[in-house]
């Protein structure tokens, strides 16, 4: 499960290139002439620490400089990284300097996602200062700075890491396990940081680019291909304006989408036909199924046989700052500072966008406005790139946050259908569980099944789909949860005692309880309040398990749920940032919260019908519960894993079953209705 | 083009641009002051909050001929002499951001709300911020950031 290449095969979005822009013949004659390069430079080689130099830089100050292909999106990347050097190396965090997503300066250390940076890059890190840390004993230097004028140093760099040298044991921590700020929070509060949005070079202009009326459209003509106070660039589908100003070339492209004629596509499915629809166009010759036993037996002979389907809407990553991006071009050299987790992709992306080779392509990344998996793609990249070709001059691209609604990819809608059977022993005798088009993150049950059939149907997606927070595993978590409650009420047990007597995953238990004992879950369940009652759910993905117990009031009227109160439990090994895993867990609640309470994009004809925040309203202060506690288990003794995403699936299936409480009545669809 | 001169930042501005213009684009294109964000463009998020002679206010959606003879205050001109505010500090040591792309937003409404009503009641302060959004849902430690500064300034 935690395989690179699988982790990548889910989180990066295969789809065709957005434009196919026209090469000029200066570039193509560039382009086959570097092509030949490309042979010898192997670009796209995965970092694995063989060099020192790759990773870790002493000035000749002694500050110490750390690279890295990750990026800072507010997950906490930057305060990790710097904690882990200063660990190895004997040193304060404010010693160390971070440089992040910058293709030219970092190794390549793949895509920011998945979790990946805890268990994927720290240790890469670790083990380069732990041998910095081993040249500075070995030369018997007094300090880095001493030790950055010692020969042995140049050539320990050019050689490539020594094996065993090892990273200090979590029993001998001094760094890592305290609360890190992020070191650069005094540049966000005073407003110095510059965002991708920020970025301002010299001569620069501002660009807009024209949008279809509705998905999949293709442009026809443009009645006036000129327009006042804008300079229009069209190359095949792409339209755009660049101006002085962004605001006169969103003006331009007003005027251009005045003239424009599209050449539309049919689109049958609507956020009301949606769920039918993904189960009408599923590919079921797709579905590699996990099988266990025989379900349809099981099923067959169980004393008590229940099934249900649930649904979960297209939602938006809707990141504080939309995509945006700033192009320059020195000649044939093109330099792109943009917000995207994906820095190499992105190069790979412009280079073959515009028939260049990857060596003359430099992607920047400063630390930007948030993604939550949103941010894998380079479209605002490649346009700003385009815009800044035709001006001569850089250009600014930033997009509207209609833009971002309705371009930007969604996370997949889902319809899952489970069918499952208790026996009389109150064990779980049958599970039958089908996956509609969102993906097979956290599929599998963690409960004892041994007649199953688990299975993930891709289908034909109505909206631009990709990476969302935790993957697919948000909604197959819902569904799993829920159902799970469905079965211990047909066994007749309470839903801790039932999840306790089926699990057979202990890292789980071990959360699951200590979020009911935290919670009183024994007493609590016991009592009925009109209309509130308690709920809990719990689950595992990407080698991190969490549990939350919920109190929800729902609105008489509106049959609306409001979370009073959560305890969520959450491990994920070693902790190495108390307050930056604080913030993620906090931060994954009240997220997973706006998909449980109102968060769906809702279209029809090919058009979003809520591109903006009065229409798709996200989480604010009034929605935090009274009560939020967070329990983290610090496990010293294991690996530590990733934080950002795990933590977010606990909470919807929670507040449904404690709907279930509340009302008597299931809730089977996200965002949470009674229906 | 007309011309509007507004103070920004304790300095006199002076700029030529078409009257409809967003005060927003205006400060960020024309002045160079990028803590401002653009976050929705039509007054939802409040991350384009500046104060206009004091009071806070959405610049996405304030054409610059709205602050015409006014003063405007803007993050980076918060601190004065180079020294974070009781908001600011409050806001590093509480790690009240994560994307840090609302901070300025919030640190700037927070610093409205605490001149207005120096001791807010967390009800208080959630009804001076709800509009105000974090996408990072960084919300309990914004509001214990608004709580640490209240009692540091007092």
């Amino acid at each position: 499960m935690h395989d690179e290449l699988f982790e990548q095969e889910r989180y990066e979005l295969w789809e065709p290139a957005a434009y196919s822009f026209a090469p000029d013949r200066r570039q193509f004659l560039q382009s086959l002439a570097a092509g030949l390069l490309i042979v010898a430079v192997a670009p796209g080689q995965r970092a694995t620490n063989t060099s020192l130099e790759a990773r870790l830089h002493i000035g000749e100050d002694g500050r110490v400089t750390i690279l890295s292909g990750k990026v800072e999106e507010g997950q906490g990347p930057r305060a990790e990284l710097a904690a882990a050097a200063a660990e190895e190396l004997g040193l304060q965090v404010s010693d160390i300097d971070v440089v992040l997503g910058d293709t030219a300066l970092v190794p390549n250390d793949g895509i920011t996602a998945g979790s990946r940076t805890t268990p994927g890059t720290v240790p890469l890190v670790r083990r380069a200062a732990a041998t910095a840390r081993e040249l500075l004993r070995s030369a018997g230097a007094s300090s880095y700075k001493e030790l950055a004028k010692a020969p042995q140093l140049v050539k320990a760099y050019k050689e490539g890491l020594p094996e065993g040298i090892s990273v200090r044991p979590a029993g001998e921590w001094r760094v890592l396990g305290k609360p890190q700020a992020r070191p650069n929070s005094r540049d966000i509060v005073t407003g110095a940081h510059k965002f991708p949005s920020d970025v301002e070079r010299p001569g620069m202009l501002y660009g807009a680019v024209l949008r279809p009326p509705t998905w999949g459209a293709t442009l026809a003509a443009l009645k006036s291909p000129t327009v006042a106070g804008a300079t229009v660039v069209r190359d095949g589908d792409f339209a755009a304006c660049f101006a002085p100003t962004s605001f006169a070339a969103r003006k331009g492209v007003e005027a251009l989408a005045e003239g424009a004629e599209w050449k539309e596509k049919p689109h049958p499915a609507s956020s009301e036909n949606l769920y039918d629809h993904l189960r009408q166009t599923a590919q079921q010759d797709r579905a590699r199924p996990t099988i266990r036993g025989d379900v349809q037996a099981a099923l067959a002979s169980a004393s008590k046989r229940l099934k249900a389907a649930y649904r979960a809407a297209y939602i938006q990553h809707a990141p504080m700052e939309p995509r945006a991006a700033v192009a320059e071009w020195q000649d044939d050299q093109l330099t792109v500072w943009t917000g995207t987790s994906n820095p190499f992709a992105v190069r790979e992306q412009l280079a073959q966008a515009f028939s260049i080779a990857q060596s003359k392509v430099r992607v920047i990344v400063p630390d930007f406005g948030g993604g939550f998996g949103g941010k894998h793609t380079g479209e605002a990249a490649i346009e700003a790139a385009r815009l800044a070709r035709a001006a001569g001059k850089p250009v600014h691209l930033r997009w509207t946050r209609a833009e971002e609604f309705t371009w930007a990819y969604a996370r997949p809608a889902a319809l899952i259908e489970v069918e499952g059977a208790v026996d009389d022993q109150r064990n779980i005798a049958a599970w039958d569980f089908t996956n509609y088009n969102s993906g097979g993150s956290a599929i599998e049950t963690p409960y004892r099944t041994p007649n199953a059939r688990i299975r993930f149907l891709p289908g034909d997606s109505p909206l631009r789909q990709g990476s969302y927070r935790a993957l697919a595993s948000t909604a197959n978590n819902f569904a799993r949860e829920a159902f799970t409650d469905e079965l211990a009420a047909a066994a007749g047990m309470d839903p801790l005692e039932f999840r306790l007597a089926n699990l057979a995953n202990d890292r789980i238990r071990a959360v699951l309880v200590a979020a009911a004992e935290k919670f009183g879950w024994k007493e609590r369940a016991k009592q009925t309040r009109a209309n509130r009652g308690v709920g809990l759910a719990c689950g595992t993905e990407k080698n991190s398990v969490v549990a939350a117990c919920v109190e929800v009031e729902v609105d008489p009227k509106t049959g609306a749920p409001r979370l009073l109160e959560i305890v969520e439990a959450f491990e994920c090994g070693a902790i190495l940032n108390p307050a930056g895993l604080r913030a993620q867990v906090e931060g994954c609640i009240l997220m997973g919260l706006g998909a449980a309470l109102r968060e769906e994009l809702l279209f029809a004809g090919g058009r979003l019908k809520n591109p903006r925040f009065s229409g798709y309203r996200v989480p604010r202060f009034r929605d935090v519960p009274p009560k939020m506690e967070i329990l983290l288990l610090d496990q010293k003794g294991a690996e530590p894993a990733g934080a950002g995403e795990t933590p977010i699936i606990a909470v919807a299936p929670a507040m449904a079953n404690a709907m279930f409480q509340a009302t008597g009545k299931r809730v089977r669809s996200l965002p949470l209705r009674l229906v | 083009m007309p011309q509007f001169r507004f103070q920004v930042n304790r300095r006199a501005a002076v700029v030529d641009t078409s009257p409809e213009r967003p005060l927003l684009d205006v400060l960020r294109e024309d002045l160079k002051l990028t803590g401002t964000k653009y976050g929705c463009g039509e007054g939802q998020c409040r991350a384009c909050t500046v104060l206009l002679d004091g009071k806070p206010i959405v610049s996405c959606v304030t054409p610059v001929r709205a602050a015409a003879g006014k003063a405007i205050t803007t993050i980076e001109g918060l601190a004065e002499d180079a020294r974070l505010q009781p908001v600011q500090q409050a806001f590093v040591d509480e790690g009240a951001l994560q994307c840090g792309y609302c901070t300025p937003g919030m640190v700037l409404r927070t610093a409205a709300l605490l001149k207005a009503n120096p001791s807010p009641s967390e009800e208080q302060i959630v009804a001076a911020l709800d509009g105000s959004l974090c996408r990072c849902c960084g919300y309990p430690r914004i509001v214990a950031a608004v709580r640490a500064a209240a009692s540091r300034a007092s």
